[in-house]
């Protein structure tokens, strides 16, 4: 049985751009799914095409068990949809804005009322309940827009990066938030850049690159895929580093791999802590001074690194999608993604 | 917050007709309340218009000819319902800009994944648009009166031009609202909202009399829909410079200015919601 969001091949194209090409998913009810991958790489155009914000050239998707292409409308009452910029009208106050969206979902003028209200306490933004969403904080914006998602408490949710743009603290905020919403067992498919979010709030994560989901699993399982831990080492004077070098390929399973301008020196291995002191013996031994050095586990950095080749940074301008590209070139929404 | 997942049901669909109005007033009432909050942009919006009557009356006024006469008084009653055309017309920039604004802010999304009427934004949106048009009208009726202006037939009349002339601004809000779809900023959407307008406005018979252009130049000013509202409000307020020109919209202006208004609507109506139903923001 197919799970709260389901899809299959599905294929949209810009153009001559892939936007998606071929995306699989199926994210079991209850379940929090992240869908991990740079810019451009089809995070945003897989949302759209789940919520009918978008028709796929090709392919099937299930959302809350209706077809997404077939009706589409029916898709709308059972979803909540906290985009990429925090869509509220800056000029009505909180409570107008949730009040307008409630009277939206087809709630009469008095439910929608209440439900605001409600919503505006959960949210701690009942202070700032009547006065207009211009004056507000990025992360209240934030949580206003999270909230507009989840007037009609809707079963299954999409957050299209819910904290580009948000400082640490609100971040952290917005995580709780989050996590609170999915313990009351809504489904929810999170894109993010943060491979640091993903981990933190995503049972299971999917990684997208190209328009495609090239990787899949529990964080942990995408670790181990990338092979264990590894010796991290920061070399006093540059000139050692080639010695260095020939100690950490001794006691390495693989090639040694050099950062010159930061004297970082990695190199996969397998015996920790124990392997970790024979590495500072030898070092000292042959009188190679080290600022650093330590056991590291696998972070999904290195996962995508090995996965794709490239690092999970914002790789280029020219964003797949379309619409994100479009929002960069206004200027909005992204500060802080880089 | 543990009320998070508080079960809200949602209503399915009932009729879908009273759905659409009541989507649309919800709408509208968001624009109001957003037109009350930059009461700059209405004030900006009557200014403009009485400007121009201002302008015209005293500077064109003493050197135009309407019927026979370069009195500046004929002219002035002559020129008010070319203002007023002129004044519902430019309101189109404003609802493209509006929508073009909506639309890069996001919330286009945001309502087009609700289960709302397909048309209820845009046609929201317009209708918030006729209010504030209606409002800044009644403002420069008055400016009108003050500068000279009269009207010489029944309330009825009156109140039929006024009427045929709300119905023209609403039309246009329609194509405004097709070009705030069609363009990437709320810039563009007010620059080019507004440069169609001259042509529109100027080749007609809203400044002056159309009788004396050159031959297609007329055809044009006599068969432009603009015109042909100019010319039921000036027959309607029983103002001087009523076109004789035997062209059918000329001698029907009443029928002509309905039949062009509805025309308009329901093809940039058709145009813009389709257009918004596949809006890639």
């Amino acid at each position: 049985m197919p799970g709260a969001i389901y899809a299959e091949g599905l294929v949209k194209t810009f153009g001559d751009v892939r936007a998606l090409d071929g995306v699989d998913l199926d994210v079991p009810e209850g379940t929090v799914l992240g869908l991990l991958g740079p810019n451009g790489a089809g995070k945003t155009t897989t949302v759209r095409c789940l919520t009918t914000l978008l028709r796929p050239d090709r392919g099937k998707a299930v959302v809350a068990g209706i077809d997404v292409l077939k009706d589409p409308d029916a898709v709308r009452r059972s979803v909540g949809l906290s985009g990429q910029f925090a869509a509220v009208d800056e000029y009505l106050t909180g409570r107008e804005n949730l009040q307008m969206v409630g009277q939206l979902y087809q709630m009469r003028a008095k439910a929608a009322k209440a439900r605001a209200g409600e919503l505006l306490e959960q949210f701690h933004l009942t202070e700032a309940a009547d006065r207009p969403a211009k004056t507000y904080s990025g992360g209240m914006r934030r949580r206003l827009d999270l909230a507009a998602a989840l007037v009609v408490s809707p079963p299954v949710m999409f957050m299209d990066e819910p904290t580009t743009g948000l400082d640490p603290r609100n971040r952290q905020e917005l995580w709780g938030v989050i996590k609170q919403l999915v313990s009351g067992g809504t489904t929810l498919l999170l894109t993010t850049q943060y491979l640091e979010e993903a981990d933190h709030l995503a049972h299971d994560i999917a990684v997208v690159d190209h328009g495609r989901v090239i990787a899949r699993g529990t964080s942990d399982q995408l670790k181990a895929r990338t092979g264990g831990e590894r010796v991290e080492v920061v070399v006093h004077e540059r000139e050692r580093i080639p010695d260095a070098v020939e100690v950490l390929t001794g006691f390495g399973k693989g090639e040694t791999t050099v950062e010159e301008h930061t004297r970082r020196l990695t190199v996969p291995v397998a015996g920790g802590a124990k392997l970790l002191a024979e590495v500072i013996r030898e070092l000292d031994t042959r009188g190679i001074e080290i600022d650093d050095i330590g056991l590291r586990r696998p972070t999904l950095d290195d996962v995508f690194l090995s996965l794709t080749g490239h690092l999970a940074e914002v790789r280029d301008e020219a964003e797949a999608n379309g619409i994100a590209a479009d929002a960069k070139g206004r200027g909005r929404g992204k500060e802080g993604a880089k | 917050m543990s009320a998070v997942t508080g079960a809200v049901r949602v209503a399915p669909p009932g009729n879908p007709i009273i759905r659409s109005i009541r989507d649309s007033l919800v709408v509208a009432k968001r624009n109001l309340i957003r037109m009350s909050r930059i009461p700059e942009m209405v004030i900006f919006g009557v200014i403009q218009p009485v400007m121009f009557v201002v302008l015209f009356s005293y500077v064109f006024g003493g050197s135009m000819t309407v019927g026979g006469t370069t009195d500046p008084a004929v002219y002035r009653e002559f020129l008010m319902a070319g203002i007023f055309a002129q004044t519902v017309t430019f309101a189109t920039a404003g609802a493209g800009a509006g929508i073009a604004d909506d639309m890069h802010k996001g919330l286009i999304d945001r309502f087009r994944s609700l289960p709302m009427a397909r048309g209820a934004v845009l046609t929201g949106r317009t209708l918030a648009d006729l209010v504030q048009t209606a409002l800044t009208l009644a403002v420069l009726a008055v400016v009108a009166l003050l500068v000279g202006w009269r009207t010489h037939t029944s309330i009825g009349e009156v109140l039929g031009a006024f009427g045929l002339l709300l119905l023209l601004g609403y039309a246009f809000t329609w194509v405004g609202a097709l070009i705030g779809l069609s363009v990437r900023t709320p810039e563009a959407a007010t620059s080019g909202g507004l440069i169609w307008l001259f042509p529109v406005t100027f080749i007609s018979n809203a400044f002056v009399d159309s009788s004396r252009m050159t031959p297609w130049l007329r055809h044009v000013a006599d068969w432009n829909p603009f015109s042909a509202t100019v010319q039921a409000s000036r027959e309607l307020f029983g103002n001087p410079g009523v076109s004789q020109s035997d062209a059918w919209p000329m001698q029907h202006p009443v029928w002509a200015s309905l039949i062009y208004s509805v025309l308009i609507i329901v093809i940039f109506r058709t145009l813009s919601v389709r257009k918004y139903r596949s809006a890639t923001a």
